[in-house]
């Protein structure tokens, strides 16, 4: 299964064909709280305020590289495996296939899978089924808050190519373009234990280090962001969310 | 009281066999409560290795000074409630830095945590740390209500303020034990006991199965990390408190282990058993039927 | 339903009814009939729920149909109210002070078709769509297709298959598969 993903992989050709820019019928105006604006201090200055600019940070993402010894990294990587916080947000259909690995029968739990409610703890992104632009943005988003060794993992073959939603609208049909994924588990949708496998995969990749999206990430950061930026036709948000 | 410069590696010692048997004995309480589910549950180290891999992350995002000072406070007063009362009564080696008044330090230490937690979480501005930290205080500050009364109660009844007179007070069977000398006073603590140990029924603060996870939304890493240290040392720590009040303390590390285990084992037994409560009605539950017990406990005595 | 049917008409010169079931009737109706027909409905005939709000786009007429369907809950029957619009200025007016609900059904048509709806509230908002500067995607001159294939890249390596012709190839291989 995935000796056929990695022969797929090779047929791309090195230039991909650059989808063009259709004219938009409609501008999508700014919204309300981000259009630049001029207020009055209570002293009398004027200032002159630009949401965008001025209330986040406009810093992008740095490569982090192992800081210790070998030794030690192999160490930390071990821990890392064996400690996978999976962020608990269910893009599509596939989330359904997650929760029985919290019930007795599949018990995620033996392998140091546990769920975390919000992204700064979580450091796996599992992008569960389809994934439509506006989920795409949260999904960036919650992308971007997690902390430096990340993992994503793609469930199910709408993250891969499409899967049944390949003509549709408003789903994207390519989860790496947009996130730099670990991971690919095939199946519409996967069962349980595909996904249990899965994440065993996952750790031996994390164990050998391989596993640096997060790093991908940081290196073709204008990459990622144009293809986002393709899709997200309202882009109203930094360009990095710390 | 003479300063002896030992006592520094001796509570560094008592420290360091509290942690280990925090961290051994929170992951067996969530395998015991998994087993209730007909799961496995999580492996008995995964939480050496939740540490280690929260040390580990490369990457750290602060808010701000408070978010800083929010978990060092956390773990100053796990650490500061251990240390100030006598682990092992009787021992040279783990009485630590008990003193004549140690009681009342006990008591604040108890709280300061939670005060310095609802600081960090604040200055984090996430809207779930906040809601998060008003729903921890009012729920802390009302099950600190019980067990304050029924601390009073039993100063009263032994005539001090030194836990360690207390446990003296007790020795010589286990009828001497405050348990069976002012049976009100421990019901009341117990009750309260509940409360703080963010276990069902009374766990809607920090649950993680809430979407609004509490005070630590925002923190991760090192900052998470230096929380869950403190979440097995603070639990040990205010259970070494209700030992030495109310079962007779312990007299060696055997009979420690085996008498925390117990008090921590019906806090669980009663979370696996009852549902969870919202916030009010915690409030009201403890202010209902805890709080006439440490009222009834103070005029008993 | 027979005889509400027949008072109806009676009462609001309509045109036939569509008998779909015992308990399920269409009708047609103009602009202005429309409204005083849902409150006679909503109001004296006990249909006061407000089933669905839909829209059905005929390109080939050039007109939109809306489809009001109202329920009534205690005889478990329902009336689809239709109403022809023309395509091209495609504008009616609100229901939402008869059925609350109606606003986000006209929200949804409004971002979906493209019929506006005007005094309903919040409705020119994006709804489910974000940032949509296209063609509404309901609207059945907006190739679906086309638009995916422009706007995301597709993975080689993807081949689709006659459902009916491969399971027969995959279940009964000795047969004859020309046919």
């Amino acid at each position: 299964m995935k000796d056929d993903f990695e022969k797929l992989l090779d047929q791309q050709p090195e230039k991909e064909p650059e989808p063009q820019e259709r004219p938009a019928l409609r501008d999508i105006p700014v919204r309300e709280e981000l259009v630049p604006r001029t207020v009055t201090a209570p002293d009398g200055q004027e200032i002159r305020i630009d949401p965008l600019q001025d209330y986040y940070c406009q810093a992008g993402p740095t490569v982090q590289t192992p800081a210790y010894t070998r030794i030690i990294e192999d160490l930390f990587n071990w821990a890392r495996a064996e400690s996978l916080w999976i962020l608990g947000f269910g893009t599509g259909c596939g989330a359904i296939e997650m929760r029985p690995l919290m019930t007795p029968r599949f018990d995620a739990y033996r392998y140091g899978i546990q769920w975390r409610p919000t992204p700064r703890q979580a450091n796996l992104l599992v992008i569960s089924g389809y994934l439509s632009v506006k989920t795409l943005k949260r999904a960036i988003r919650s992308y971007e808050q997690m902390q430096n060794p990340k993992y994503v993992v793609g469930l199910g073959s709408c993250t891969i190519n499409g899967g049944m939603y390949w003509d549709s609208y408003n789903t994207i049909k390519r989860l790496d373009d947009y996130l730099p994924v670990d991971l690919y588990i095939t199946g519409c949708m996967p069962r349980p234990e595909a996904l249990l496998q899965g994440f065993d995969d996952l750790k031996k990749l994390i164990r050998a280090g391989k596993a640096e999206g997060a790093n991908k990430y940081a290196e073709n950061f204008e990459r990622y962001k144009t293809n986002q930026k393709r899709v997200i036709k309202d882009w109203d948000m930094p360009d990095y969310s710390w | 009281m003479s300063f002896e410069w030992i006592m520094i590696p001796y509570s560094l010692l008592t420290l360091f066999i509290v942690i280990n048997y925090g961290l051994l004995l929170t992951a067996l309480m969530q395998k015991i409560g998994a087993r209730v589910g007909r799961r496995h549950g999580i492996p008995i180290w995964q939480n050496y290795i939740d540490l280690l891999k929260n040390y580990s992350i490369r990457s750290s995002i602060t808010h701000g000074v408070m978010f800083y000072l929010g978990p060092v406070f956390r773990l100053t007063g796990g650490v500061g409630l251990l240390l100030f009362v006598p682990t092992i009564f009787g021992s040279e080696m783990f009485s630590n830095l008990s003193f004549a008044g140690d009681l009342i330090l006990a008591l604040y230490f108890i709280f300061f945590g939670s005060l310095g937690m609802a600081l960090g979480a604040g200055e984090s501005g996430h809207p779930h740390s906040a809601i998060g930290v008003s729903r921890g205080l009012s729920q802390v500050t009302t099950s600190e209500l019980p067990f304050a009364l029924a601390v009073f109660a039993v100063a009263l009844q032994y005539q001090t303020l030194s836990v360690n007179d207390i446990v003296a007070a007790q020795q010589g069977g286990v009828m001497n034990w405050t348990l069976f000398t002012n049976p009100l006073a421990v019901a009341a603590a117990m009750l309260s006991f509940l409360g703080s140990m963010m276990r069902p029924p009374f766990d809607v603060v920090l649950a993680p199965q809430e979407i609004p996870i509490g005070p630590p939304t925002e923190y991760h890493s090192s900052y998470l990390a230096l929380m869950q240290t403190n979440r097995v040392i603070f639990p040990i720590a205010k259970m070494v408190v209700y030992m030495n009040l109310f079962f007779g303390g312990a007299a060696s590390w055997p009979v420690f282990f085996l008498k925390i285990f117990l008090i921590y084992f019906f806090s669980l037994f009663i979370g696996v058993v009852f549902p969870r409560f919202r916030v009010e009605q915690s409030v009201r539950w403890f202010l209902i039927w805890a709080m006439p017990l440490g009222i009834a406990a103070i005029l008993v005595v | 339903m027979q005889t509400l049917i027949s008072q109806l008409q009676t009462r609001f010169q309509l045109s036939e009814f569509i008998l779909q079931r015992d308990n399920l009737a269409f009708v047609t109706v103009t602009r202005e009939q429309l409204r005083p027909l849902l409150l006679h409905l909503r109001d004296k005939e006990g249909f006061t729920h407000l089933v669905l709000l839909t829209a059905v786009d005929w390109i080939e007429d050039n007109i939109f149909q809306l489809t009001y369907l109202l329920g009534d809950r205690t005889a478990g029957c329902d009336i689809g109210v239709r109403l022809m619009l023309p395509r091209d200025v495609a504008s009616m007016d609100s229901i939402h002070d008869l059925w609350p609900t109606a606003a986000t059904y006209q929200r949804e048509l409004r971002e979906m078709f493209g019929i506006d709806f005007p005094e309903s509230p919040r409705v020119d908002e994006d709804f489910i769509l974000e940032g949509w500067t296209d063609l509404p995607p309901y609207r059945r001159d907006f190739d679906t297709l086309k638009y995916s294939q422009e706007s995301y890249v597709d993975r080689l390596g993807r081949e689709t298959k006659d459902p009916a012709a491969y399971m027969k190839l995959k279940l009964y291989p000795d047969e004859d598969n020309d046919g």
